[in-house]
């Protein structure tokens, strides 16, 4: 008695998965076979699984961590970080004061007056670059003529007080002094591709 | 009269004793968390306070006990204020019934289950008042998806708890391990597995993290319920819902892994020397909590944020009709006392 009453519950219990299958199959347009499969996918969640070892095995990883001030990534010879101006080897100044690069400044950060000079040369008077409105674009580098203006590969430089974000002439030479070297062999390295 | 005074303290070292602990792994949870995820998006996570950032939970916990708390203008200011102790309290309170090993619990209330619901489901009231109180938009819509995934979520859960009641046939939470004893193939993870990952996703949901945590949807309402709060109020958020995540996981260790049984009991194959094994300890318990905590922080680290319907559906089409299935095969189950479980 006790397992006639077993088959039956298990009966009506098959009956009513198997209606379920036919009926979800139905709703979703699928055959009988996907649904199946879709159904076994997503209740043993397999995608999620996937997804936990992808994540699982990136603990084991080597980290792709640089460790900042102790370590740098390396720097392109072509990076832009502030700017300076270049000097001739005798220690004349080459910027001759044309403005093409005030012209050509797209964030409008340079200011330049000219004077002439007791060799009747024209030269700068002001010369200055507002950090905070360049862009480092490099457009003032190419649009000198004497290559006087240039960015130097470096960005690790900060403004402690207000107004020193005004790089006067002095600074810029200073600045370009101090990167000559820097810049030849930056120049050389990509002397290839330029 | 002392005895009562007595009885008091003793209670209270008890607490401590539990409390304070919590609050231990809960702070370096914080950096497990951090440190985890770091490891498994290929980074190194925090490392500057202290040997490999072992310091970095203290540090934390100093810079946000230091930090001002600014009260919205517009805010309810005492309903911004209790909101999250609201949140805390109950993450802490549930703690009381949890055996941790043999007779090593503080209160052995015999609706121990009854208790753990009621008090997971207060807790959202915490996250509901902070959202209304802070007058934010951000908060309000937080809280409102908070409110309405905890109460889709706790019908699952509560239905996955219906099962294991069922299968160990007692309120009790020790009682419920004790059934358990017995070998591995005895835990309740077995013969309820579906009602296992249930309890395990709609405690996911419970605890609002990822990839259910659209309360806090950093990316579209920037912190959810606690924008508003800073320092201490936020702190008291933060610790609400690591103690939470602490709870679910030695929860689902009680309820479905065997609590502290040994996973090795009744390991025939074992060799004598390490016989050892086989006993039930406190360790296995926080072995297995552990584990599942792990667990939270793999899956944040893995999958994406949830859209809001389909964690509804999710709740409401699919965990809930598993729960409803499994629960009437494992009443035949029991009905014919199926080998080895229920007998
Ligand atoms: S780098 Fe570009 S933005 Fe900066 S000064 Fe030169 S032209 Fe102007
Ligand atoms: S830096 Fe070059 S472009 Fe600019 S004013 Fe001087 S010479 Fe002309």
């Amino acid at each position: 008695m006790m397992h006639d009453n077993h088959t039956w519950i298990l009966a009506t219990l098959l009956t009513l998965g198997l209606w379920l299958w036919w009926a979800y199959a139905r709703a979703n347009q699928l055959s009988l076979l996907q649904t199946a499969w879709h159904l076994l996918r997503s209740f043993t969640l397999f995608d999620l699984l996937k997804g936990l070892t992808v994540t699982g095995k990136h603990m084991f990883i080597r980290k792709a961590t640089i460790q900042y001030p102790e370590e740098e990534t390396p720097i392109s010879p072509r990076f832009r970080g502030m700017l300076a101006l270049r000097r001739y080897p005798n220690g004349e100044e080459r910027c001759i004061g044309c403005k093409l690069c005030e012209a050509v400044c797209p964030a409008l950060a340079i200011t330049i007056d000219t004077e002439e000079r007791e060799d009747g040369s024209r030269r700068t008077t002001k010369y200055e670059i507002d950090a905070f409105k360049c862009i480092n674009c490099g457009f003032c580098e190419e649009s000198c003529p004497v290559d006087s203006i240039v960015v130097v590969p470096e960005m690790h430089y900060h403004m402690e007080e207000r107004g020193e974000n005004i790089f006067t002439k002095e600074k810029l030479l200073a600045i370009g002094d101090l990167y000559e070297d820097r810049l030849a062999s930056d120049r050389r390295e990509d002397e290839a591709y330029r | 009269m002392f005895e009562g005074f007595f009885a008091l303290i003793w209670i209270v070292i008890k607490i401590l004793a539990i409390a304070l602990p919590l609050i231990g792994v809960v702070a370096y949870l914080t950096l497990a968390e951090r440190k985890i995820i770091g490891y498994q998006q290929s980074r190194i996570g925090p490392n500057r306070a202290g040997v490999r950032g072992l310091l970095q939970p203290i540090a934390d916990a100093i810079k946000l006990v230091f930090k001002e708390m600014i009260f919205p203008t517009a805010s309810n200011r005492y309903l911004f204020i209790i909101a999250p102790l609201l949140a805390f309290v109950p993450a802490l309170v549930t703690w009381s019934v949890i055996p941790f090993s043999e007779g090593l619990v503080l209160a052995d209330v015999n609706a121990g289950v009854l208790l753990v619901l009621a008090f997971s489901s207060l807790g959202i009231y915490g996250l509901l008042l902070s959202g209304w109180s802070s007058n934010s938009k951000y908060a309000f819509l937080g809280a409102l998806r908070a409110c309405g995934q905890a109460v889709s979520y706790e019908i699952p859960m509560g239905f996955a708890l219906v099962g294991v009641l069922m299968a160990a046939d007692s309120m009790n939470m020790s009682e419920i391990v004790r059934h358990q004893a017995g070998g591995i193939w005895h835990w309740y993870a077995v013969p309820l597995l579906p009602l296992f990952l249930v309890y395990w996703i709609s405690g996911l949901a419970e605890t609002n993290r990822a990839p259910f945590d659209v309360a806090e949807g950093e990316s579209e309402i920037v912190a959810g319920f606690h924008v508003e709060y800073s320092g201490m109020g936020f702190a008291l958020f933060f610790l609400a819902e690591y103690a939470n995540m602490a709870l679910i996981a030695i929860l689902t260790s009680l309820f479905f892994l065997g609590g502290w049984n040994s996973p090795f009991e009744g390991a025939g194959w074992l060799p004598s020397t390490l016989a050892w094994l086989q006993a039930p300890c406190m360790l296995w318990l926080f072995i297995k909590t552990g584990f599942f905590l792990f667990l939270y922080l793999w899956i944040r680290a893995t999958y994406p944020r949830y859209r809001y319907d389909q964690i509804m559906r999710l709740g409401w089409k699919v965990l809930i009709p598993v729960t409803l299935v499994w629960l009437v095969v494992e009443g035949l189950a029991i009905q014919w006392h199926v080998q080895p479980w229920f007998v």
